[in-house]
């Protein structure tokens, strides 16, 4: 099958590897219909996540078609049409069985390497390094998806591929990033990152309640789709974002903030510089300036939920600011399992259609130029959606059907 | 101790159980050097850092004393943060076996430097063979104390623990059948269980060595202990303990091991082994997080990049493995027969 393949930082290869196989007895085999590149896979990408291994399959937000099932799969069965989320959970486990799904205690082979590095290990992963497991991903023709009785969904015909294909991550991620704000009527929620998890967030903290809903990027493209979600809109290249959140909140502060950024933050030049020497020189390995921002524009006593990725060490965190002024952090990879179900039955209402995100189409053999234009955040590029089945045109361009474009 | 095990299990709990408390009070702290054996490592130590010193700080001087070139002055300040590295290290250790083998170590080394000066034109002859005379009284001394920490030391000695979501009775259960401990332990060929308390073990050594022992149960309280110890003529001597207990607040069991054995090789065996990756603390925790997934899932979990093992130099590109990349690996779960789930739901219960 064909698959993108990971050669280190910025090289990626779709190259023919061998078809998966069921391994574990709860496994399933699925044929991907749809795959998207995700802004957590740009951290792979640019070589910021250790443990990754030349030749490694990426993708771990996809769907499609089961096409054959280990001996104890009993809930599913072959031709089901599903949704994978990206965290592998077996089921069993003490965090299992208390929804805390990313913590599976049984999906992570290598959860000696989390050890080491975090204190505890994660869950499994698919297409997201050795540290979280060493699985294949899901931007290939073909995906083993292990404890395929707890993860995949199965999603009713009538809706189309991308209404469902974000169960997957970023709308169970930008929703757990709102929920974890404990949102109360009239809150004032201030999202930092308008990238696909923050636009999620945007319309999740709308859904949950939220008053009023300010959203920090750079770009314009991101902060006008922000926008169209209901949002007010900072432009941190424009605008003081301290000082900004001030002004709009009587100098109170948002009652809670939400880090839809994480370790890769873009900033005004100077903090920026000095993160990014930090993390060239190993002295430190994210760029915290959204999560510093976001704890220090909170109101008293106010919630900051961070579910932007961090992998890693980072320094002058203000933790000053977040004792004295009672703040609580909530955080953790989204346990996507969770909320799969509630989020598709909002789809299936109408309450949100998620195909507003998708900006570009691209055939699977595409990756490559995909995770360029995203990276780069080129041609209005915010989200990719990868097409097993498409055929490229040879042009390195991409065959871009219906491409949303914002036009300036 | 190991006789009359029938008896301890059916009608005397309480003395079996005893004798499995004294296991760890005993041993808790197994292998501590002898108070000779420490003071010679002690002198030891203070010799490298005095040396370490010298030849860091004055190693024109110390080329004079030995006869060597004078043009040798760089190497032998790196010698110098060798043997205060070796002396750090004695002083640092409770039992500085390591250090004092470490010393043994850096003496060759020096003895080879020696060998080496002998053939060039500018080293003084006599200084020369002083020098080696003294290096070689060293390393005497050396080699006998780190004989006597070795032998003071019961072998290697590697504790575990994992919490597994079932009752201790379960657990236990799965343990004292000893045919399933291949199915978690990486090591472990097969157990084959003779009755009595007796077994006979199988398992892979370093470099695809075959090794084999029998064993025999020396405490065994249902839900909550089993002790072995391996008999005589054992390929590896070694005794362990595995102890149940039910988790605060009924979360399950957690499930300690302590495991001792004399590695194969000896000490260098020991170290050449970790060289290769094989960490006996780590091969212990991984082997329990198989056996908990046993117990949680029914099998032992992989993944592409640990089909082949989950150790650092085993893992593989997380893609699907080709037929002929598998070729003398160890079975995949979905090719062997059980699965522990549906065995339990088969089970008349």
């Amino acid at each position: 099958m064909k698959a993108n393949c990971w050669y280190g930082k910025t090289s990626l290869s779709v190259e023919e590897v061998p078809d998966p196989q069921i391994l574990n007895q709860r496994d399933a085999i699925v044929k991907i219909s749809s795959t998207a590149i995700c802004g957590s896979d740009l951290h792979l990408y640019n070589g910021f996540i250790p443990t990754m291994q030349k030749g490694d399959i990426m993708g771990h937000e996809f769907m499609g078609e089961v096409v054959e099932i280990g001996r104890e799969v009993t809930n599913l069965k072959v031709g089901d049409r599903v949704v994978v989320p990206f965290p592998i959970a077996c089921g069993k486990c003490f965090f299992c069985q208390d929804q805390m799904f990313s913590l599976c205690e049984n999906s992570n082979p290598n959860a000696w390497m989390g050890e080491k590095m975090f204190g505890h290990a994660a869950s499994g992963i698919f297409g997201y390094s050795h540290l979280t497991g060493g699985y294949a991903g899901g931007q290939a023709e073909y995906a083993r998806v292990p404890f395929a009785d707890v993860g995949p969904i199965k999603v009713p015909s009538h809706l189309s591929d991308e209404q469902v294909l974000f169960l997957s991550d970023i709308f169970p991620t930008g929703y757990m990033g709102a929920e974890m704000c404990d949102i109360k009527p009239g809150d004032t929620i201030a999202i930092w990152g308008c990238g696909p998890v923050g636009q999620f967030s945007i319309r999740s903290a709308f859904l949950l309640g939220a008053e009023r809903v300010i959203a920090i990027d750079g770009i314009p493209e991101r902060l006008l789709m922000a926008e169209e979600g209901g949002a007010e809109t900072i432009n941190y290249e424009e605008q003081n974002v301290y000082e900004a959140l001030m002004e709009m909140t009587g100098g109170r502060g948002p009652d809670a903030c939400i880090d839809d950024v994480g370790m890769e933050a873009h900033a005004p030049a100077a903090i920026f510089a000095y993160d990014r020497i930090k993390q060239a020189m190993m002295l430190e390995t994210d760029r915290p300036h959204a999560l510093r921002e976001a704890i220090m524009c909170c109101r008293n006593g106010g919630t900051v939920s961070v579910i932007g990725v961090y992998g890693g060490f980072i320094d002058k965190f203000p933790i000053g600011s977040v004792m004295q002024r009672s703040l609580t952090i909530k955080t953790g990879q989204a346990h996507v399992q969770r909320y799969m179900r509630p989020l598709l039955e909002m789809i299936e209402k109408g309450d949100i259609d998620p195909t507003f995100v998708v900006t570009h189409r691209l055939p699977l053999e595409e990756a490559p130029h995909g995770y360029d234009i995203f990276n780069n955040k080129q041609d209005n590029c915010i989200k990719v959606v990868l097409k097993p089945d498409w055929s490229s045109n040879g042009n390195g361009n991409g065959v871009t059907k219906d491409s949303y474009t914002i036009v300036h | 101790m190991s006789t009359n095990v029938e008896g301890m299990r059916s009608g005397r709990t309480t003395s079996a159980y005893d004798e499995g408390a004294n296991y760890f009070t005993e041993r808790a702290r197994p292998g501590l050097p002898s108070t000779s054996a420490k003071r010679l490592a002690n002198g030891l130590g203070w010799f490298s850092i005095g040396l370490g010193l010298a030849e860091l700080l004055a190693p024109k001087a110390m080329a004079n004393i030995s006869g060597v070139s004078k043009e040798r002055t760089g190497l032998i300040r790196l010698y110098g943060l060798r043997e205060l590295a070796a002396g750090i290290t004695i002083f640092a250790q409770e039992k500085p076996t390591e250090g004092v083998w470490s010393r043994v170590a850096g003496d060759a080394l020096d003895l080879a430097s020696l060998g080496a000066a002998a053939a060039n034109p500018e080293t003084k002859k006599g200084r020369l063979a002083f020098a080696t005379a003294n290096v070689l009284a060293v390393t005497a001394l050396d080699v006998i104390c780190a004989m006597q920490l070795s032998n003071g030391n019961r072998g290697i000695h590697a504790e575990g623990s994992c919490v597994v979501n079932r009752a201790p009775e379960e657990v236990y259960q799965f343990w004292r059948n000893f045919q399933n401990l291949p199915r978690f332990m990486r090591h472990l060929e097969s157990v084959e269980d003779h009755g009595g308390g007796r077994s006979h073990w199988k398992a892979k050594g370093p470099a695809g060595m075959e090794v084999e022992w029998d064993a025999t149960i020396i405490a065994d309280v249902p839900n909550e202990v089993i002790t072995w110890r391996s008999l005589e003529n054992s390929d590896v001597d070694n005794a362990g303990a595995v102890r149940f207990e039910r988790a605060a607040g009924n979360r399950g069991t957690i499930i300690k091991v302590n495991l001792e054995y004399n590695p194969i090789g000896g000490p260098l065996g020991a170290a050449i082994a970790k060289l290769f990756g094989e960490e006996p603390e780590q091969q212990l925790d991984d082997d329990l997080r198989r056996f908990k997934q046993m117990m949680e899932v029914g099998e032992v979990v992989v993944s592409d990049a640990t089909l082949l093992g989950t150790g650092y130099m085993e893992q593989r590109p997380a893609r699907p493995a080709a037929a002929s990349e598998l070729e003398g690996a160890e079975s995949l779960p979905s090719q062997t027969a059980t699965n522990y789930d549906s065995q339990r739901r088969t089970m008349p219960q």
